[in-house]
Order: structure tokens, then sequence, then C-alpha cells
């Protein structure tokens, strides 16, 4: 069988008191890709914060089994630690912090808690040159300040390039193809296909079916106010294109 | 000149402190001092310490110093300790001061070569003398505290570029407090000279030689010509301790085609006033301005600066951040002149500043004045705290919390601290910058 990778169940969340997700019920098994489709305010990037275990989310209800454990008792960093790597629809600037000694930093971060030394500058230096290529980000962004100045499509790519490095287990890309241009969007799905394998799982959570045109997903859900309302194969994907949401509606 | 009635008492008494200990006036001298000192000890005598109410002193509060009763520091108890303090970069181009007064023993200008003077007034060589007239004391403009120092200065460090000296090796003048019996007052003062197409680099720096519990008061001035095409990249660093008080002024004249760049780092005090004056007067003149200001418990960090245009084709580059913690405060004022005649000026300023506390201040004043027509000029302020979001996006990459506020703290005091072009003091304060972190639980 399988591996079960993440168990969501009857999850609830709020914030500021407001409920934001009304039971959700996922089940994720290694080597799957699943998207997660719906409006703006659906609570999908909502549920990818609570998984990633930001601390302005208050989780009311259900749980969540991560490999066999209880994720919604892990911090932030333990989740990241664990597997967990969240792509974000934003990504932050960080003007100040180089991006190479940022990826270093959380590279080495985990290699700490795995009980690895961690890797010297230089080792690192050629471990990155050769995840730069999956992106096609030339080595001049590693000297930059992490996102500052970069254009969304670079954001998004210097996302992708860390998931290269941490390795995950499980892959939440928050709207990464957003505002993406074609180009951008086969580049950021060129990298999430080569990092997708038997072992690991991606959830990727969008607006658009174009990116279903690219990384081809093997469930399809839909969420509307607070939970998951359909899912299907990739042909839901195309279904949802000509229907509409409304089409879905309760 | 009338005789005065002195305005304020508490002036005054440092005022005749001063003139009991008077600089020698042999040779060059006593055609340069006395008249200057006269001029400056009647502006003083006809002026008060600020007050809240003075637009230029409005959010900063002298009422502590004033209580201190000063004494005019003399050589100090101890010969301070310099292992620590010295730059690998600045080891043999280096001037030392206590109290204001010439620390022969102390300073080490072996490896200055040639073009170059760097050293005290009393020695200046007599090519300099006939000309020093033009240069000291010629602030457009003075405040009292300026005229206080200028009426009684000990001795002056002086780096003279002449023209086309190009001098590779940073010159660290080093302005040390030492204890006495009494809280010790002192005037250091510094005049630098780069003549045209020189160019010269220096760290000029203010602190503590020992710990001594006892509040002191330093009241620098510096005097610095740019002169055409010449180019002065200017550090300074205030890490007076946690009872001292300082004030320093700092007034740059720029020639045409010159670039000067000031970054500027102020740590210590529990009080301090940096008061940055720069005259551009040529044409395409650019002028670079960075300051860090880092203060915690009670500390008052206070930075105005004004950058007067008078020609076309400036440039003014300013990036200010301020950090602070517990109940501390910190002042910005930054004034850009930009008159009818300064066409085609390029203006930029930014003050940042990022509040760790719930009680810590912050008063920001960007002020410019505008009258040329064809110009770009852009000024901003923000104040922040560390961002959820911010502390969440590194969490999310494996960094537990505190590792990821040290990181963001560190990345905003980063900025300026990358622009020091003395590596050794880039490194050493963020080592600094980790170690309070450490210490005191700062940031979380």
């Amino acid at each position: 069988m399988t591996e079960m990778i993440l168990a969501v169940k009857n999850l609830t969340a709020s914030i500021d008191d407001t409920p934001i997700l009304k039971g959700v019920n996922l089940e994720v098994k290694a080597g799957e890709i699943h998207a997660i489709m719906g409006r703006n305010g659906s609570g999908k990037s909502t549920f990818s914060k609570v998984l990633a275990g930001h601390p302005a989310y208050e989780v009311t209800g259900g749980e969540v089994i991560y490999q066999g454990e209880n994720l919604l008792e892990k911090e932030a960093e333990e989740r990241a630690i664990a597997g967990i790597f969240l792509a974000f629809q934003y990504p932050l600037e960080i003007p100040g912090v180089s991006n190479l000694d940022f990826l270093r930093v959380a590279y080495n971060a985990r290699r700490k808690h795995q009980g690895l030394a961690e890797m010297d500058p230089f080792d690192f230096e050629d471990l990155v040159a050769e995840k730069l290529d999956l992106v096609k980000m030339d080595a001049s962004f590693l000297e930059r300040s992490v996102n500052e100045g970069f254009s969304g499509g670079e954001k998004k790519r210097n996302e992708i390039l860390q998931m290269a490095l941490l390795e995950p287990t499980l892959a939440i890309l928050d709207e990464t193809d957003s505002g993406l241009d074609i180009d951008a969007l086969k580049t950021v799905a060129h990298g999430v296909n080569q990092l997708t394998n038997p072992n690991n799982a991606c959830i990727a959570i969008t607006h658009y079916q174009r990116l279903l045109d690219y990384i081809i997903p093997d469930y399809v859900h839909v969420m509307q106010d607070g939970e998951i309302v359909t899912s299907g194969g990739k042909e839901l994907a195309l279904e949802l294109e000509s229907r509409g949401y409304d089409y879905f509606n309760k | 000149m009338n005789k005065l009635v002195a305005q304020d008492s508490y002036l005054t008494h440092l005022l005749q402190q001063c003139e009991q200990k008077p600089l020698v006036t042999d040779g060059f001298m006593a055609d340069l001092l006395p008249s200057l000192r006269k001029r400056a000890a009647y502006q003083v005598l006809e002026s008060c310490i600020p007050t809240k109410k003075d637009e230029e002193w409005r959010f900063t509060d002298l009422s502590p110093l004033v209580k201190v009763n000063f004494q005019l520091a003399g050589k100090g108890n101890i010969t301070p300790n310099l292992e620590p303090l010295i730059i690998p970069e600045a080891s043999h181009s280096r001037l030392v001061f206590v109290n204001g007064i010439y620390s022969h023993d102390l300073s080490d200008v072996s490896a200055i070569g040639s073009g170059i003077y760097v050293g005290n007034l009393t020695n200046l060589p007599p090519e300099h003398q006939g000309r020093i007239k033009q240069y000291l004391g010629n602030l457009e403009g003075t405040d009292t505290f300026t005229a206080l120092n200028t009426a009684g200065f000990r001795d002056v460090a002086i780096i003279w570029a002449s023209s086309n000296t190009v001098v590779q090796k940073p010159i660290h003048l080093l302005y040390l407090s030492v204890g006495e019996e009494n809280p010790g007052f002192s005037q250091p003062r510094t005049l630098v000279v780069a003549e045209p197409n020189s160019s010269v680099q220096l760290i000029e720096e203010y602190g503590e030689a020992e710990n001594s519990p006892l509040p002191y008061f330093t009241n620098g001035v510096t005097e610095i010509w740019v002169q055409e095409n010449a180019r002065v990249n200017h550090t300074r660093i205030q890490r007076e301790s946690q009872e001292g008080f300082h004030i320093g002024k700092s007034a740059i004249v720029q020639g045409g085609d010159s670039h000067y760049t000031c970054t500027e780092v102020n740590l210590g005090g529990k009080l301090s006033r940096h008061n940055l004056e720069v005259h551009q007067q040529g044409e395409q003149t650019e002028t670079y301005l960075n300051g860090l200001t880092v203060v915690r418990g009670e500390q008052v960090g206070d930075t105005h600066s004004s950058v007067f245009l008078t020609k076309p084709h400036g440039t003014i580059n300013q990036l200010h951040k301020c950090i602070v913690d517990d109940s501390a405060r910190t002042v910005f004022n930054g004034k850009i002149l930009v008159p009818q005649a300064a066409q085609m000026t390029n203006a930029m300023q930014l003050n940042r500043n990022l509040i760790l506390s719930s009680k810590g201040r912050v008063d920001t004043k960007p002020e410019l004045q505008i009258t040329a027509d064809d110009v770009k000029c852009s000024h901003g302020a923000t104040v922040s705290q560390l961002e959820e979001d911010e502390v969440f996006y590194l969490r999310s990459r494996s960094l537990n919390e505190r590792e990821a506020r040290l990181l963001l703290v560190d990345a905003f005091a980063g900025e300026i601290l990358g622009r020091i072009p003395v590596a050794f003091l880039g490194s050493m304060f963020h080592a600094e910058a980790q170690r309070r972190g450490e210490d005191y639980d700062l940031y979380c």
C-alpha cells in the first residue's frame, strides 16, 4: 500500500474569530499531485497556511495527521524540518540578506535537526549551482538580497529553487502560477515536475486551469466557502473551466 | 567688542573652564586662534542651552545634560588599552586623542606616505600654516555647541591631502574619553582638507576607554573640505558609554565634481546628537549619507542632517536607519534644500525605523525644500515592527522564531553596515549585533 502522507479530517480554522475553514477533508498519498481550485476567498490560501503553521490562524477543530504524527502540535519550523514546504503566494523580500546566505541558513537549519554537519559555504555553492539550472536562474540571483527587486516570476522561481534544495516530502504551492507569463509558468512547472517522485507529494493551489496543463494532477478538488465540495480526476479542472464555479455550488 | 551679559550660566561655566586652559598661541597660531576664539566665545555668551521650544531641538531634551556639573577633562587617570580598538586596516595610520588632547604615544602614523599630513595642529608643517585660516572655523552658520568647541578646543586632528594625492589606507581618528574624579568634558576637533583630485578615507570614532560609571560629555566638531574632483569617504562611529553625552557636528563643504560619503553608526550614549551639514558648492557634486542608530534602555539617539545644494546636477542619496528597543528613542530630521539655481538635482532621502518594543519611540521629520523646477527629488519615512509574515516566512524555511528575528534585525542593520568601506568594522558590528541579541533577549 502506498504511504499516506497527509490526512486532514474535518479541519476548521479561523482568523480573528472569523471562521474560514469549515470542515476540510483531504487525503494525500506518496507519489500524488493534488490540485485545489476555488475562487478568491474560498479558503485555499488559508488552508495552505494552516498546514504550514502560520501563527495568525487558529485551528478550532478537526485533525491533521502528517506521516503518522499530529501535525497541529508542531511549530512552523518543526513542520518545515519534518518536510513540509510552502511555496508562498507572495514571497517576502528580505533586504540585507543575500539569497545565497538565506538558502544556506535554511538548508543548514534542516541538516542540523537531522543530526548532520552544516555544509560549508563552498560546498553549498556547488550544490546550489546544480539546482539553478532547474529553474533557469542566473548565478547573479544568489548575490542579490532575498526577493528584493525580483519580478513576480523571479520570486516564484526562487521559491521553487528553495524547494529543490530542501527536498520536501509534501510541497504546497500556493498560487505559484498567479501572475506568471507563459514562459515563466513553464519554467516553474518544469521545476516542480522534476522534483516530484513516488516518495513525495504535492498540493497545487490555483485559480487557473492553465497550470494544470503543465503540472498534471492526479486529483482535483474544488473548494468553496471553507470546504472541499467536489473532488475528481484531472478532467474536473476542464469541467470547471467550461462550467464555472457556480455549477458546483452546494 | 562690547562686554556682554552672559545669557546662560551653564554655558558660561563650561566656557570659563576652557579659557583657563588655553591652547598655546605661539607662531602661526597667534595669527589664527585668538580672533577665532574671541568670536566664538562671544557667540556662546549670547546663547542659551537649547530647549524643546527651539525648533532644532524640539524632540530632544537636554535637561539631563544640564543636571551634571562637568569639569574640563585633563589627560585622564589611566593610559587606555588600545589593543581592542585597533583597526587592522589602519593600524599604522591612526591618531589618538584622549579627552580632546593629542596623544603622541598612542598615535601611529608610520604608514602615512607623502602628499598628506596626518597629525595635530601644533605640529602642522609650515606649508599649510599660512592657509589653515581659510579652513579652520570657517563653517557657514554655527550653533552654540559648535561655537563652544571653537572657543575651547585643546588641539585639532588634521588630515590634509595635497592635490592629486590618493591615499588608499583608511585613516583612523580615535577620540577616547578617559575618566577622572569628576564628570569630564572634552571637545575633540577635526579638520580634513582634501585638495583637488585627492582621495581620502577616514574613520572617525568616539568612545570611552574604560567602563567608568561617571557621566561625561563629548562635544566634537569636524570640518571637511572636499575640493574639486576630490573624494572623501567618511565613516563615523559613536560608541560612547551608556552614561556618556555626545554632541557632534560634521560640516562638509564640497567643490564641483567631488564625492563625499558619510556612513555613521551610532550605538552609544545616554544622549547623543549628530548634526551633519553638507554644503554642495559646485556643479555635479555627489553626496551619499548612510546612517544607522541602534538604541536600547533609556538611550536617546538624534541625527539632524542638512544638505544645501547651490549648483546644477547635484546628487544626494541618503538612507538613515534606526533600531529602537526598550524605552529608547531616536530622532531623525533630514533637511535638503534645493534652490532655484540647483536645477537637475537628483535627491533621494529615506528614513527607516524598526521598533522592537512597545515602549520605544521614533520621531522622524524629512524636510525637503525645493524651489527649482527641473529636479528629481523623493523622500520617505517608515516606522515598522518585525512583521509576523516575515518571521513566518523564515520559520517555514526551518529557522526558529529567535533565529528568524535575529536574522531580520541583522539584515535591517546590515544594509548600512554593508556600506562601511572597512571590512573589519563591518564584521565587528555584525558580531556585536549578534552578541546583543543573544545577551539581552532583545528581539523577542
